[in-house]
């Protein structure tokens, strides 16, 4: 992670990369149906297909974003796999900040004032 | 010869996608960001463009993190919509010109930007609601030629603000001696500042994007001191898009003026934003 001092922030690097670089092929086989179908017949199965890690695999499992980023998940593949969950970047971004979705949506709301 | 009589920047999030396939224009959270397209739609009327030559950012559908290029330019007949994953509607194909686009990848090289060629390329919401938000009324039946320019924002390190505005000079200087007789509009898609990830997911800075807008206008080489790490500061960790449009502004070599601008938050959540420039060579303006 290159140096910076801008808090609650990922700079997508290449060390980042590196470490979720099977998590993330995963996430980006999600741009076609018949995969995000394969996924949801067997979600373990598709882990493995992709040699996904434990932690990447445990994140998947409980639908943690900031688990899933720590992992080296890059936030516009795991979008891919937020659209099988019908999550939107509001809830993405609730979820992260530990907000409801309404609070979230004020706060985005709250910036343009 | 191609002349680029000017340039349009818009917001591309996915969300504005949505709403077009939902006819949601005139909801009332909606209507501050689409009006604001009224003006651009009417320039782009009389500017009557033959060509869009689009500098946007793949957001991971025909890039991977197999293969990263910096800057790639499309070379093909046709660019294909596809399917990202969530929903968003398949667009027709958008037709290319293939021809300047070698013309383009020539002066690129010999200008000594190291570009990746493309010739099989999906186009993802990055240069598609930008087509479906300027051309409205198209069908399907794009009106224009298409040149797509990608610029990796996905992987660190991302090219500088001032290797960008290079990249739009030298994208300028190569359009304008294509000898065929051809308007072109330069597009710079994508902001303006926001952040999906990380606890400060929902970041948004208006002081920032209000300084941007004005600046790209009147004095955009003060943009080229920035680094890449100011604008993760300050527009956020997807704010960076903003490099692109920085590219577009690079490529108006005239004397440019400002059309019309719109900015509006929240869009999903990101601030919306739009730009119309006007790009007046010399001999424009003595014929005038
Ligand atoms: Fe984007």
């Amino acid at each position: 992670m290159q140096h910076h001092d801008i808090p609650g922030t990922i700079v997508y690097d290449g060390a980042e990369a590196q470490k979720g670089y099977a998590l993330n092929a995963m996430c980006y086989s999600f741009n076609s149906a018949a995969n995000r179908d394969e996924f949801k017949r067997d979600e373990d199965a598709y882990c493995t297909k992709y040699g996904l890690n434990d932690e990447q695999r445990a994140a998947i499992r409980e639908r943690n974003v900031l688990k899933l980023l720590a992992a080296g998940g890059n936030v516009y593949y795991l979008a891919k796999f937020a659209g099988i969950l019908n999550l939107n970047v509001q809830d993405l971004g609730a979820q992260q900040t530990g907000m409801s979705v309404e609070a979230f949506k004020e706060k985005l709301a709250a910036a343009g004032r | 010869m191609a002349q680029i009589v000017g340039a349009i920047a818009t917001s591309h999030i996915p969300a504005i996608g949505k709403a077009i396939a939902e006819n949601k224009q005139n909801d009332p959270y909606w209507k501050p960001f689409f009006d604001g397209y009224g003006p651009a739609l009417s320039w782009l009327k009389q500017a009557k463009p033959d060509v869009v030559v689009m500098i946007y950012n793949d957001h991971g559908l025909n890039f991977f993190l197999d293969k990263m290029p910096t800057f790639a330019v499309g070379a093909a007949a046709q660019y294909r919509s596809e399917d990202e994953g969530w929903g968003l509607p398949v667009l027709n194909s958008f037709p290319g010109d293939a021809a300047l686009s070698w013309h383009l990848i020539e002066h690129l090289v010999a200008d000594e930007f190291d570009i990746t060629s493309c010739q099989d390329m999906a186009v993802d919401h990055g240069f598609a609601v930008p087509m479906n938000l300027l051309f409205p009324n198209a069908g399907g039946q794009w009106p224009v030629k298409t040149i797509p320019v990608s610029i990796n924002t996905v992987q660190h390190p991302l090219p500088t603000p001032l290797r960008c505005w290079k990249l739009g000079r030298a994208i300028g200087r190569a359009i304008e001696s294509y000898p065929k007789d051809l308007r072109v509009v330069v597009f710079g898609t994508g902001g303006l500042s926001h952040q999906l990830d990380g606890t400060r997911a929902g970041f948004i800075n208006k002081k920032f994007d209000l300084y941007c807008l004005d600046t790209i206008v009147r004095d955009p080489e003060a943009l080229t001191k920035l680094s890449v790490m100011d604008l993760v500061r300050e527009a956020g960790a997807q704010g960076v898009e903003f490099l692109n449009w920085i590219t577009m502004r690079g490529a108006l070599l005239g004397q440019v003026s400002k059309i019309h601008s719109n900015y509006h938050i929240p869009i999903s959540n990101t601030a919306g934003a739009t730009l119309v420039l006007e790009n007046r060579t010399e001999a424009q303006s003595q014929a005038a």
